[in-house]
């Protein structure tokens, strides 16, 4: 049985507990509902027209220290990559207008790496502020240099030595696309997507990209593939998934 | 050692220093080509080495283009640098010297700026870079030419100056435009787009091609290379374009010089001889413009194309510089194969040739009044002066 001070002790404390269990189940219900009304867009973006054929990297091939990195096939540039279905890869879809600002920049950074003297992947999404890894698995040097266009994105240039320590590059300024070259083998080339949101994705083989938990409200979408231009829709994202198409011409 | 020997050395030497110059110009003409600019991220030092010690087995890709231009460079540098303090020490006139002086820090400011270029990561410091090599060509050029036996020769004679002011006026126009056209090829070259227009004579089959805006995404649609260069843009076929037609004038200028050399001086002049030289060499520029064109910009052939632009500079200084120098020779008279239109006025003389340096004796021609610094200046002026004995000195 409590003593009556006891009791008194444990009546201060109440409301506080009290309080803080209410607050601490809102949080939670709060947390709850956001997670339920985040939805994810997934679309395919489509080729309509006939691309020119790929051509035979001949330099690369010729190169005495990075043609004998490609026995198997012969390496081809990679600008219009489709699928059996029209499907087009490498193309990056973003958020262009509407999303949410204020989003850190993830921790994970974004990675390319080159090997067999080509840059991998040859398109790549990144949030400003992030950082970009850019490894070497080639045994042979190369020097890094992105080459920004958008004023106070500075322009690098830095070597990497055969299987050398990674370089680490960050940009503050949506650019899309960022380049990144390398002089000494002069057919590598990566662009990189860059946003001020996490909202972005780059298309696969098949064509078909995924952007996951972008909240409810309204937005421009856009897809911007290197050569074949880009097109945008405006969507409006509810509690489910959304689809989103884009088709491509070649003209 | 005689003293004529060790200006023959001189002179060699200023040759030797001149054409390296040249070669140097065709290499860096090579770094470009092969879009090796920044293949090489540090300056002075070449990854991390000292440039002369830069192990030969990491010459590889683009970096053996830059890492040799820059080994060239260095060269030039002291070719120039040995050739400033000769012609300060050794050269009794004033102005040699200082034009030495000039060359030394022209080729130092031209390290300088190829080094900026790389650390600062700035394309259009690279357009400097390329042109000043042109102006740098043209002073070793230059001293050359002033350290020859050739020119010192003439250097003591007094009389008239051979050529009109027509044809020298005409000759510095024709340097000039050749010069501009040298500055609007490396502006093309330094944007990094490859060939703007991919087809010679006609431009994307026309004569002259369309620049809207869906004609060129449509170019870039298509346009695949394994170097990817930047998209083309409607300044950069304006500005091939305009390339070509520079071409034309150049051309065009150059036949000219020669057609009024011809006709002042003769077939058998050396100035016309020259002028011949000169029209060759821009046709076969012209000729391998089109070979650049051809071959998609293959990096050999756009180099030559370098290389023949330079010389093409070189040639038109080369008589611009001969034409202030060349003087009718005292007791020679200057007899005209075709008088000048201007000379209609005065009596004709009769038919005979004339060399730079030596003259044939010619029939006696009336003599009108002379300028006041006693050059004929005016064709018709000198067509009609009787020169035996009679012009007065400047």
């Amino acid at each position: 049985m409590l003593t009556s001070r006891e009791f008194r002790a444990r009546l201060e404390l109440l409301p506080d507990m009290k309080l803080k269990f209410v607050l601490l189940s809102a949080a939670v219900l709060a947390g709850s509902l956001s997670f339920v009304s985040a939805a994810d867009v997934t679309g395919k973006v489509t080729l309509k027209g006939v691309p020119p054929p790929e051509k035979e990297i001949a330099p690369l091939v010729a190169d005495p220290n990075c043609g004998k990195l490609h026995t198997d096939k012969k390496p081809t540039t990679r600008f219009y990559v489709v699928g059996k279905d029209g499907g087009l890869a490498d193309v990056f879809i973003y958020i262009r207008e509407g999303a949410p600002k204020g989003a850190a920049a993830p921790a994970k950074p974004a990675v390319l790496d080159q090997k067999g003297c080509e840059y991998i992947p040859y398109v790549l999404g990144a949030q400003t502020g992030q950082k970009i890894v850019v490894k070497n698995s080639d045994p042979v040097m190369h020097n890094v240099h992105p080459t920004p266009i958008v004023p106070g994105n500075q322009e690098k240039n830095r070597a990497q030595m055969p299987n050398g320590p990674d370089l680490e590059f960050s940009w503050t300024n949506p650019e899309v696309f960022l380049r990144f070259k390398c002089d000494v083998h002069p057919w590598m080339f990566a662009y990189v997507g860059l946003v001020d949101n996490p909202y972005f994705a780059v298309t696969d083989e098949k064509g078909e990209f995924k952007i996951a938990n972008l909240p409810p409200g309204k937005y421009v979408i856009e897809a911007f593939h290197r050569k074949a231009g880009k097109v945008s829709k405006e969507i409006t994202v509810g509690s489910d998934s959304q689809k989103a198409d884009f088709t491509l011409e070649v003209k | 050692m005689p003293a004529k020997s060790k200006s023959s050395l001189l002179h060699r030497f200023a040759v030797l220093t001149a054409a390296a110059t040249l070669c140097l110009i065709g290499i860096g003409g090579l770094v470009t080509s092969h879009e090796a600019g920044m293949a090489v991220p540090d300056w002075p030092t070449t990854y991390g080495y000292n440039m002369f010690l830069f192990p030969i087995s990491q010459w590889i890709g683009g970096i053996f283009y830059e890492h040799t231009h820059r080994l060239f460079a260095s060269f030039v540098g002291l070719l120039t640098t040995v050739l400033a303090g000769w012609l300060w020490f050794k050269e009794p006139r004033r102005w040699m010297r200082w034009l030495g002086g000039v060359a030394f820090v022209t080729v130092l400011s031209q390290g300088l700026l190829g080094g900026l270029r790389v650390v600062l990561s700035k394309d259009q410091i690279g357009i400097f870079h390329a042109t000043f090599a042109q102006l740098f060509l043209l002073e070793t050029t230059a001293i050359a030419l002033f350290t020859s036996r050739w020119w010192r020769r003439r250097e003591a004679q007094t009389g008239p100056l051979l050529a009109t002011r027509g044809f020298r006026s005409l000759a510095i126009i024709a340097t000039i435009v050749v010069f501009v056209q040298l500055i609007l090829g490396a502006t093309m070259r330094h944007q990094h787009a490859g060939l703007a227009v991919p087809d010679f004579p006609l431009a994307y089959g026309k004569i002259f091609p369309r620049m809207d805006a869906a004609f060129i995404q449509e170019i870039n649609q298509h346009r695949l290379d394994a170097r990817d260069y930047n998209p083309i843009t409607a300044f950069q076929i304006a500005a091939h374009m305009a390339h070509r037609l520079g071409a034309l004038m150049v051309l065009l200028l150059v036949i000219l010089v020669w057609r009024r050399a011809r006709r002042e001086y003769g077939p058998a002049s050396a100035l016309t001889r020259g002028t011949l030289g000169w029209v060759g060499m821009i046709c076969l520029q012209a000729l391998l413009g089109a070979a650049t064109v051809w071959s998609n910009k293959a990096a050999d052939i756009a180099t030559f194309h370098v290389v023949g632009g330079a010389v093409g500079l070189m040639t038109g200084t080369l008589i611009s510089l001969a034409a202030f120098r060349v003087r009718t020779p005292a007791g020679r008279t200057v007899p005209w194969e075709n008088p000048p239109r201007e000379d209609a006025r005065f009596s004709q003389p009769s038919i005979a040739t004339m060399n730079c340096g030596s003259s044939v004796a010619s029939p006696h021609l009336a003599l009108p009044h002379l300028n006041d610094d006693g050059n004929a200046g005016d064709a018709r002026v000198r067509a009609s002066r009787q020169v035996q004995g009679k012009i007065s000195t400047v």
